[in-house]
């Protein structure tokens, strides 16, 4: 039988030249969707292969690799992919947001600033951001070769007329170097104004869409609003129960059956380190005790 | 026929060479007008500086048609090293390739004789890779665009002298455009096509 | 006090080893072994090996095994491991027309040259569940004769002979197949890349989309012209030899579907073709892709695109299984973030409408 003997970080060299070259495509257009032909990976379409495909292509042996699913190092996602990385790259993994080189993302920014040297992955589900509006590719990519993105405001004007708001919660679209209309991958609104101006690389990987895009460094990222509606993030109003934390975007925990919350950090990383140097919430444990549960 | 001893050598270790010098170029990229310096070593047939040929090792396969100017094609060494470590295609139409290696910048060809991709597909464009006499000394180069906080600057003596007059182009054809990298032996600066000359001066 | 939920690592180990335990089931039961799925699940082994892209019977069964007989599971095994192997180049197209055929039928002629071969089918059977087969049945020896010298060639070479039916595209050494596990796809896709998709696409999907066609949605009129499978030789061409090398033989399944004529202005009218081709033996899937290829000819055929087989975006973009698993299944992954921005905008509408209709009560309350 022919046994599988694998490459460091996985891909093979050829697969990793394709795959660098669109990334520096991407980086050289801002917010365009670099088509890629995306392999199959050991782990399903829309599990996250095609930010494993970007970071699997960047990462090198001096690389300090972070990877968070919901802004949670410890989501089942996110470890399965930090051990592939680990056992195929041999990289040193951390928690901390700001000790990584590369951290790959599903569905959250982390709240610590991120700085120059870095870069941030992104899974991406759908990167076409006109893609629940017009389902053909060939019209969707017609209209961003013409910078025609009237149909996108018609859509949110749309929901202002019938809800008096946007009724756009994540993967809210940005318009990226006063070009293209990017879609942010399906983050929170909340995460959307760190995308602006931002020191770290930001790219954005979509497997199964077979597409790479890009954001570089201090690049100028807007969420689509109207003057009358301007773009306003949104969380829960309360302190993180853990860390006190009043400016992160928080998880809601249902602790009973008859109605009982209690809203946490949803960056793990951040209320621990918070927790470390004395942030107390109303619910406060013991920092990093460790606990069986049943 | 060339025998592999005449040819000069790629690079020892294939894999985190090319991972390496592909993070240069991503971080010349990246930041535009920041010199990175690329490490990994490699042989260099005649008329290559060694950042050109460490880019070519990493980024040039079969899928990436290769022009090459009269300096590089002067002799066979570069084409033949080329097809033997890359695979690379070599092509004689400037406008269907992937990539440029320019060693010979002075006589730079007119910018429209490379891709410039289409609105749809802006990412079917060539990217000049030009060997330049000085990325450390010469006249200064006030830039700004995405990846510069602000504005940056950029010391150098560059080839064809009004390199950055011909890259204005790219403000009038965007998203189409030429993405450059600029290299003086080890060292390489990109200008990708978002990027506009702010002030000039020595 | 509230501490939040660890130990995702020991999850994800404890479930890996709970998932062999099941996938051995009761283990009083003899182990099954790879030859006994590669002989005896040889059709689940022929699919796995078609929508994989890969031909090994031997890696086809394991993968079955592996996938506790979940065929596109195991499917997927299969692709992920084609991902990594090295890639020589294309073998020089096989040739179908010589193939040594085990099975052999065409629906629009009675008799043909070389013969009907009924071959190892279900067509005739009836399908009454064979108690014979729950354990130790031994079946008869097959049936066997000299082989036929007779060539067995293709039925479309025989009407393309007279040019009742177009001719096949020929091929061009300048233009080489596309590769769409190389390439990214862009649309308009041409046909090389469109039967690739085929090929590896879902055999439900495609009998799915077949069988709508045959109902009317994009009808296209087809005959059976041949369904063929058997043995033919792979062979590969060594730039070092300078000559075609035989690398050996695999079982394949050719359809052609013979359909409706066209013509025109300036072309008489001669039938057309729908093309399916699979390893091993693949009937329904390939009876199906010609189908779907042949109604993904619309556009070039000149035919109004008004059904969902035609529709060469909506085909090739929904026809992976692999991609349609993962995206369907990746639901199961945690979205409490999104989920969390979503209820905290359904709160605010709500309020929003309750105070907007209770407005009115009050106002009328004050008067």
């Amino acid at each position: 039988m022919n046994a599988p003997a694998y490459n460091f970080a996985y891909l093979d060299e050829q697969t990793k030249r394709m795959i660098r070259r669109a990334i520096l495509k991407a980086i050289a257009i801002p917010g365009y969707q670099v088509p890629f032909a995306s392999r199959e990976m050991p782990m399903p379409y829309g599990w996250g292969t095609g930010g494993v495909q970007v970071t699997a292509a960047i990462l090198g042996p001096q690389d300090v690799l972070k990877v968070i699913d919901q802004g949670s190092d410890d989501t089942t996602n996110a470890i399965s992919i930090r051990k592939f990385f680990g056992k195929t790259a041999g990289v040193a993994t951390t928690t901390a947001t700001s000790d990584a080189t590369v951290i790959q993302t599903r569905h959250r920014i982390p709240e610590a600033p991120l700085h120059a040297g870095q870069v941030l992955v992104y899974q991406v589900p759908i990167p076409e951001p006109l893609r629940f509006l017009e389902p053909r590719e060939t019209e969707t990519r017609r209209m961003h070769a013409l910078g025609e993105y009237g149909l996108m405001h018609v859509k949110l004007y749309e929901d202002i007329a019938r809800f008096g708001h946007i009724a756009t919660s994540y993967a809210y679209p940005v318009k990226v170097n006063a070009r293209y209309v990017m879609d942010p991958s399906p983050t929170p609104k909340f995460d959307n104004p760190k995308m602006d101006n931002c020191p770290a690389l930001q790219l954005f990987g979509a497997g199964r869409e077979k597409r790479i895009y890009a954001i570089p460094p201090h690049t100028h990222v807007v969420s689509l609003d109207f003057e009358d509606h301007p773009f306003t993030r949104y969380r829960f109003d309360a302190p993180c129960a853990l860390c006190g934390a009043g400016d992160s975007y928080l998880d809601e925990i249902v602790t009973d059956d008859k109605g009982g919350r209690m809203f946490v950090c949803s960056d793990t990383d951040y209320c621990e380190s918070r927790q470390l140097i004395g942030h107390r919430g109303s619910e406060s444990a013991a920092p990093h005790e460790e606990r069986t549960h049943g | 026929m060339t025998t592999v001893t005449e040819l000069h050598a790629g690079f020892a270790d294939k894999v985190l060479s090319a991972q390496s010098t592909f993070r240069s170029v991503m971080d010349a990229m990246t930041r535009p007008g920041s010199v990175q310096r690329v490490t990994a070593a490699a042989g260099t047939p005649a008329g290559m500086m060694r950042g050109a040929a460490a880019i070519a090792l990493t980024l040039f396969d079969h899928d990436t048609p290769i022009w090459l100017d009269a300096a590089m094609s002067a002799t066979p060494d570069v084409a033949k090293w080329l097809n033997f470590h890359a695979s690379a295609p070599v092509v004689a139409v400037s406008s269907i390739a992937s990539f440029a290696l320019v060693g010979d910048a002075k006589n730079l060809p007119a910018l429209d004789r490379f891709a410039f991709g289409s609105n749809e597909y802006p990412d079917r464009s060539t990217t000049l890779i030009l060997q330049v006499e000085s990325l450390t000394q010469g006249p200064t180069f006030e830039m700004r665009g995405p990846g510069i906080d602000g504005t940056t600057l950029l010391q150098a003596t560059l080839q064809p002298r009004d390199l950055f007059q011909r890259l204005t182009i790219n403000e009038a054809l965007f998203p189409r455009g030429i993405d450059v990298v600029l290299v003086h032996d080890d060292l390489i600066v990109a200008i990708p096509r978002t990027t506009r000359l702010v002030a000039s001066g020595a | 006090m509230y501490v939040a939920v660890k130990g995702g690592e020991r999850a994800i180990e404890n479930a890996h080893r709970l998932l062999a335990h099941e996938r051995r089931g009761d283990r009083d039961v003899p182990e099954l072994s790879l030859a006994q799925i590669a002989e005896q699940l040889s059709l689940g082994v022929d699919r796995v090996m078609t929508e994989g892209s890969l031909y090994d019977r031997e890696l086809a069964a394991l993968a079955i095994k592996q996938a506790r007989g979940d065929l596109i599971e195991a499917i997927f095994l299969v692709r992920a491991f084609r991902a990594t192997l090295p890639r020589f180049g294309a073998t020089e197209p096989v040739n179908t027309g010589e193939m040594q055929v085990r099975r052999r039928i065409s629906s629009t002629f009675k008799d043909i040259p070389g013969g009907q071969i009924l071959g190892p089918t279900f067509d005739y059977t009836h399908r009454l569940l064979d108690p014979q087969l729950a354990d130790g049945f031994v079946p008869e020896q097959p049936a066997t004769s000299e082989a036929a010298q007779a060539a067995t060639p293709r039925v479309t070479d025989i009407l393309g002979r007279d040019g009742l039916i177009e001719s096949s595209p020929a091929a061009d050494a300048d233009t080489p197949v596309g590769d769409l596990t190389r390439e990214p796809l862009s649309f308009p896709a041409d046909r090389d890349l469109r039967l690739q998709n085929l090929a590896r696409a879902d055999e439900g999907f495609l009998l799915a989309l077949g069988y709508s066609s045959q109902r009317g949605y994009g009808r296209n009129h087809p005959f059976a012209g041949e369904i063929r499978f058997g043995e033919v030789e792979v062979e590969f061409f060594a730039e070092d030899v300078s000559f075609a090398v035989p690398l050996g033989s695999i079982a394949l399944t050719e359809c052609q579907m013979v359909n409706q004529f066209k013509g025109s202005a300036t072309e008489a009218p001669c039938f057309t073709r729908g093309y399916g081709l699979a390893f091993g033996q693949s009937e329904r899937k390939t009876m199906s892709m010609a189908l779907v290829d042949r109604s993904l000819r619309a556009r070039e055929l000149g035919e109004e695109v008004i059904a969902p087989a035609q529709d060469e975006e909506f085909v090739m973009s929904h026809s992976d299984n692999v991609q349609a698993t993962g995206f369907v299944e990746h639901l199961k992954l945690p979205h409490y973030v999104d989920f969390q921005s979503e209820l905290g905008l359904l709160r605010k509408l709500r309020k929003e409408f309750a105070e907007a209709n209770e407005a009115p009560d009050m106002q009328e309350a004050a008067e």
